[in-house]
């Protein structure tokens, strides 16, 4: 049995967002580039199923849609654990671009679970992982914070609005992963490194696909105004300001 | 040609997340020159129904196949799908929680239909059509054109103001053509969370964060949410150190949130936090170090220590209470 880890390149979380291009790109100048954080997590999880012997999963493999320039990315998704790799050698602008790439990858070499990222911390489209499935006419399962397989057998738990369900469903699926499918990301390993640089990146040519949307522009998030500052020894103007200047309470 | 909203509910009833979904619906096909349709799916009374015509739905359709008992993915999709082509719908509005982010891209891909999601205000402009979303995590905004003839729209929750009008709906309940061995998912298990305001819905948050020092000093944060109808929230390590349930985390690898008033207690505003946050309409900060970044995202705040403020807050709005 074998896992697809679908994984996006995304600035790191604690970036200075910037465009330039009259806003119609992001500044990369000082970017640092990291694997999306779900996908990273979902990773993780796919390499502890894959230490149990018990649950089956043989193998996990990392996908790609980018450029060349974010095979860093997928160099440190080797390093962390996964036995191999494949970029499609395309950039997309957006998600239905992103997951038409993925399906043709899946189509040539099928996969039981394939896990995708809740959303990228850049576009955060929530997204990808639907479309793929679709693309597949495979069920998927979303918001899942919880993935177990035994003997090849999945069980899931997802969140639904105010509680938890744990579904079973047939393979090959999509689990679109959030928050709690595995505890802290895995880090690599001075020998995880090492053995990265002679893991293998597979490069596939893309298919043609147009998109659907198109960017007009960014826009910078308005200033917000300056904080009014309460005095400590008077909280109870607060509570005042917020009754009858902001009427929120 | 229509708009259609899928209205989602909860045990057979629809809360205000409804409301706004199907008052954004009617707004948009009010601008595009037609009229909105709200889908339910499930057993709904035709009294709860007919609510959805309070908030401007014209048509009101019923689907109580059940095949859409639990939410399997390719069936809901394929039911939505043909709903929308019988309705020839050229916009199809869904919610951007869990049950929306599941359907709508599979719907994007089913119907070749650009997505918009996630956005936050009405359409930009119709003709093009241009949608305004977060993106960054909060840290910017895209004018997002889409660019084929269907069109899909998710809402975030709390964005949009229900309005009600006087308007008479039709309810129809239908049948659509699924087939058995499209389900795939077994539910197996639920586990709710029974007479909780939920975070999501909330529209007063009163969160903390390591700044509250022990899980033992929450209570007069609790008691300050309690007073003031709120819901509890969290900093993720106050969930990683289980001082507080994971359902509290707040911020990008958690809940994101966008009540009316957001009080942050002892929480420092990291970017990552801000990024479940910052859509909040008031943000207020407590903590102990002025130069802390939450001060910038706050339009009030105070310096000073939670253990010593949160008590005096508590009394202060049981006065305003008691008068
Ligand atoms: C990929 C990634 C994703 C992340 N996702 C999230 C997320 O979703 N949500 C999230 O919250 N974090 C997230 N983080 C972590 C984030 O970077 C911060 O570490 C975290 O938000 C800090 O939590 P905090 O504000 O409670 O604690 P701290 O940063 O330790 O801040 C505590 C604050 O309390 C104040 N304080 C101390 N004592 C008192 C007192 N007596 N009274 C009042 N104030 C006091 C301090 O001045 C300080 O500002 C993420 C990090 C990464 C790398």
């Amino acid at each position: 049995m074998k896992i697809l880890v679908c994984i996006s390149n995304v600035p790191d979380t604690t970036t200075k967002v910037k465009f330039t291009d009259n806003n119609t790109k992001l500044d990369s100048t000082g970017v640092q580039w990291v694997i999306n954080p779900w996908d990273e997590l979902a990773l993780t999880r796919a390499l502890e199923l894959k230490d149990n012997p018990a649950s089956g999963v043989k193998g996990v493999t990392v996908a790609h849609v980018g450029p060349a320039s974010s095979e860093p990315t997928i160099r440190k998704a080797l390093a962390i654990g996964a036995d191999d790799a494949i970029r499609v050698n395309f950039e997309p602008t957006e998600a239905y671009q992103v997951a038409t790439q993925l399906a043709e990858v899946i189509k040539n070499e099928p996969f039981d679970i394939i896990l995708c990222g809740i959303e990228s911390s850049d576009y955060n489209g929530s997204t990808v992982g639907s479309m793929l499935a679709e693309f597949l006419n495979a069920p998927s399962v979303s918001a899942v914070s919880g993935l177990n397989v035994e003997n090849g057998e999945a069980t899931i738990t997802r969140d639904i609005d105010g509680g938890k369900e744990t579904v079973s469903v047939q393979k090959p699926f999509v689990a679109i992963v959030q928050k709690g499918i595995a505890k802290e990301p895995r880090i690599a390993a001075m020998r995880g490194i090492m053995q990265a640089r002679t893991k293998q990146i597979k490069v596939v040519e893309p298919v043609g696909v147009s998109p659907l949307t198109e960017l007009i522009e960014f826009e910078p998030p308005k200033p917000r105004a300056k904080c009014i500052f309460v005095d400590a020894e008077n909280p109870k103007q607060l509570i005042e300001l917020l009754q009858n200047e902001a009427k929120v309470i | 040609m229509s708009v259609l909203v899928f209205a989602e509910n909860w045990d057979g009833n629809f809360k205000k997340l409804s409301f706004e979904l199907v008052s954004y619906a009617a707004k948009v096909a009010e601008m595009t020159g037609t009229t909105a349709t709200a889908l339910s799916i499930g057993q709904v009374s035709d009294d709860e129904l007919k609510k959805l015509g309070n908030y401007g739905a014209k048509k009101i359709i019923s689907l109580k196949s059940d095949l859409l008992k639990n939410l399997d993915s390719q069936a809901y999709t394929a039911a939505i799908a043909e709903i929308a082509q019988n309705e020839g719908a050229k916009i199809i509005v869904l919610a951007n929680n869990n049950m929306g982010k599941s359907i709508a891209p599979r719907l994007s891909v089913r119907l070749k239909a650009a997505i918009g999601s996630g956005t936050n205000k009405l359409p930009q402009s119709i003709d093009p059509f241009v949608v305004y979303r977060k993106v960054y995590s909060g840290n910017a905004f895209a004018h997002v054109k889409l660019n084929s003839e269907i069109k899909i729209l998710t809402l975030m929750q709390n964005s949009f103001d229900p309005v009600e009008t006087a308007n008479e709906a039709s309810i129809e309940e239908r049948e659509v053509s699924i087939d058995g061995a499209l389900v795939k998912t077994q539910v197996k298990d639920v586990q709710k969370q029974t007479g909780k305001l939920l975070l999501t819905d909330a529209e007063i948050v009163v969160s903390g964060g390591r700044g509250m020092k022990s899980p033992d000093n929450w209570g007069p944060l609790v008691e300050l949410a309690d007073l003031l109808g709120a819901a509890t929230a969290c900093s993720r390590p106050v969930s990683d150190e289980g001082w507080r349930p994971h359902e509290e985390h707040t911020g990008q690898t958690g809940k994101i949130v966008a009540p009316n008033l957001y009080i942050a207690v002892g929480i420092s505003g990291a970017t990552q936090h801000l990024a479940g946050v910052s859509a909040s309409k008031y943000i207020v900060a407590i903590n102990s170090d002025k130069d802390a970044p939450i001060f910038e995202a706050a339009q009030y705040g105070i310096v000073g220590d939670a253990a010593k403020i949160l008590p005096q807050l508590v009394n202060a709005v049981k006065e305003v209470k008691a008068k």
